[in-house]
């Protein structure tokens, strides 16, 4: 993804909803993109299978699929593309699927769809499928209607038409914000188990950074539409350069807290994207701002190797930030 | 592993450990018709038997997955819901039992925080009329002195109290959570029942109203009962912990020792899901997963509601139900093997 810009024009103007971003994922890579709502991550991955809502537009940049740049393909080669080569996980397993159908019939569908298998090969993989995403018993379970299963196993089946067509990249989009946490447990082994098995890159788009820590290989935070640090997970937990990273990563209460420590919490709301502030997007919240903050927005710059972020004190520079952000 | 407790058995309600509790909920029962079927004479068994206590200025945390009846209970507690049987003692009085002015001048000091900021204010009223309310409802206080305490309520909740003009559709999400807040203050109440108060709330607004509950606590010498499913959220605000699993508390106790040493396997099992933020520990991490689903609450397991799913359940589990007894000093498990998995 290189430089990609998503704009809406609304009654009140011109709203930007992704602002030049750009970046990688190889394949068996498992990327988390963290970002509260309204920060663009949605939109990021919707754009890579162009399925941004009307009346968003990409207005710049390249997406590049191996050689193959997705804003130039045409009708049919968008709907092979998004068919067989990637696949996408919902929040809501019930609203995606479709009631009045058979579960197992809908994953044949799925596959029979995108003519990379007979209707007869179709048939023959979807109890194989769903014994693959660990539903139990299914080869009876196929005959059953998506209100006969449960909130996790609706995800399975999900996940089962999902990897169908054996994609090279699977974006999973909150997989888990709607399961309970025993079900949440599950679910992530599985995508773990899954990208392995498929050897596909893997792009988890969620505001939970103890998912991230769990699953991911890199991780990178959006703000405001963009990039505003990245790097390989440890590096990001470890030592986040980027004060909303430092920030976010302190004010989520932890289930192994042994001293009970006051939260930092970062004071005011996400920005409205229709009227950013000048410089950079964060200042109005961040409590290490200096003069420049205001003025001039700060480029994406590596700090270690590997590491960006887009900061013009960065957290290293300051000597005690927690007295500091308690203030 | 520990030693039979002493005979007679010791429940929550009578745990030695706390002063005089302030809330005392005794076998509290709640069913609901099952849908389905004008005759059908099948009942959700939402909250089967429940004993608890709640000691003046602590926080109860109250965790538990989805239809586990932890809301129901909430609800029941402070009787937004008649209880089908059992009983809720605040202080002295039997909420359950009690009416008329003695029940009114009573359930004024009990309050309640509901989940969904967007659902819980009506639209067409302003903030100042919202956070009133109650004033009138009660007949506490009216006209200018009523508005003196609804500005406030709003400055100790961190709004301005020059909004007292706006919709509630002008706020955010964190805001409104406030306003629901400074409605829940204005009677001055000492018990606060708080439905999952910040799971619709974006991770940075999330501490700001954490930490606005915890100033708030001490400042006017709070009793929360805080219920949610996020048990990081939990950890962090309560003194102790009550777990819930279809209709049942299978382990009370002070939050830290629940961390060290689950008693209860569904607690244990709970702790072992729940990812942290670090992820060296999450790379030696091993989630305990549990077999099959949640049973439906119409017709719950026999004896030990966990015991299909449990992974050290014995024979025993399905024929003798085992009660929330006092395994340790404070700590209280519904289990044949506590302390084992």
């Amino acid at each position: 993804m290189q430089d990609l810009r998503v704009q809406f024009a609304t009654s009140g103007g011109t709203v930007t909803a992704v602002d030049g971003i750009s970046f990688e994922i190889d394949r068996g890579e498992i990327v988390g993109i963290v970002g509260e709502s309204g920060s663009g991550k949605t939109m990021t991955a919707l754009s890579l299978l162009r399925l941004i809502p009307e009346p968003g537009k990409i207005t710049n940049g390249r997406i590049l699929y191996g050689e193959k740049d997705v804003a130039q393909m045409t009708d049919e080669e968008i709907r092979e593309f998004r068919g067989n080569d990637v696949a996408m996980i919902f929040q809501d397993p019930m609203t995606s699927l479709n009631p009045v159908l058979k579960v197992g019939f809908q994953v044949e569908e799925a596959m029979a769809a995108h003519r990379r298998f007979t209707r007869q090969q179709a048939h023959d993989r979807v109890v194989p499928l769903l014994q693959r995403v660990r539903i139990p018993a299914a080869k009876d379970r196929v005959r059953d209607y998506p209100h006969q299963f449960s909130g996790g196993m609706r995800q399975r089946a999900m996940i089962a038409m999902g990897v169908s067509n054996e994609p090279s990249l699977l974006i999973a989009d909150e997989p888990t914000t709607a399961l309970d946490v025993t079900v949440q447990a599950s679910i992530i082994e599985l995508v773990r188990d899954l990208s392995r098995e498929l050897r596909a890159a893997v792009m988890l788009i969620t505001h939970n950074m103890a998912l991230v820590a769990s699953l991911c290989n890199r991780v990178i935070v959006m703000y405001a539409g963009r990039i505003v640090e990245e790097g390989p997970t440890r590096s990001i937990f470890k030592n986040p350069q980027h004060p909303y990273t430092w920030s976010l990563l302190r004010s989520m209460p932890r289930v192994d807290e042994v001293e009970k420590e006051r939260l930092i919490s970062i004071k005011g709301l996400p920005p409205d994207l229709g009227r950013l502030p000048a410089g950079c997007k964060f200042h109005p919240r961040c409590k290490f701002r200096i003069d420049r903050c205001f003025t001039e927005e700060p480029p994406l710059g590596e700090v270690d190797p590997g590491q960006m972020a887009r900061c013009w004190v960065l957290m290293k520079n300051i000597v005690n930030p927690e007295a500091e952000a308690l203030k | 592993m520990s030693a039979q407790p002493a005979e007679p058995t010791i429940t929550p309600t009578h745990d030695p450990t706390l002063k005089k509790p302030l809330v005392r909920v005794e076998n509290l029962v709640k069913y609901f018709p099952a849908s389905g079927g004008l005759f059908s004479r099948s009942v959700v068994h939402a909250v089967d038997g429940v004993d608890l206590a709640i000691a003046p200025g602590e926080t109860l945390g109250l965790v538990g997955e989805s239809g586990c009846g932890k809301s129901t209970l909430g609800r029941v507690i402070v009787r937004l819901q008649p209880a089908t049987s059992g009983h809720v003692y605040f202080k002295d009085v039997d909420l359950t039992s009690t009416r008329g002015e003695k029940l009114r001048r009573t359930r004024q000091q009990i309050q309640m925080i509901f989940q969904d900021p967007y659902a819980s204010l009506n639209p067409p009223m302003t903030v100042g009329d919202i956070v009133a309310e109650p004033l009138k409802n009660f007949g506490v206080a009216r006209g200018k002195k009523a508005e003196q305490r609804v500005q406030e309520v709003m400055r100790v909740v961190g709004l301005n109290p020059n909004f007292v003009n706006r919709y509630p559709h002008e706020f955010s999400g964190g805001q409104r959570q406030r306003i629901g807040i400074a409605r829940a203050l204005v009677l001055n109440p000492t018990f606060i029942v708080a439905d999952e108060p910040v799971s619709a709330l974006d991770v940075s607004i999330q501490a700001q109203i954490v930490n606005l509950m915890e100033d708030l606590q001490s400042k006017f010498n709070l009793t929360f009962l805080f219920i949610a499913h996020d048990l990081s959220v939990v950890r962090h605000i309560s003194d102790r912990i009550a777990v819930m699993y279809l209709g049942k508390i299978v382990e009370i106790g002070p939050s830290n020792a629940i961390r060290d040493k689950p008693l209860h396997p569904y607690t244990k099992v709970l702790e072992s899901s729940v990812p942290v933020p670090d992820p060296d520990l999450e790379a030696a991490r091993k989630p305990i997963l549990l077999k099959g689903e949640i049973p439906s609450p119409v017709n719950p397991p026999s004896a030990c509601r966990f015991h299909t799913r449990c992974p050290i359940a014995q024979p025993i589990c399905s024929e003798i139900e085992p009660l929330l007894e006092m395994k340790e000093n404070g700590r209280f498990a519904a289990c044949h093997f506590a302390g084992q998995l």
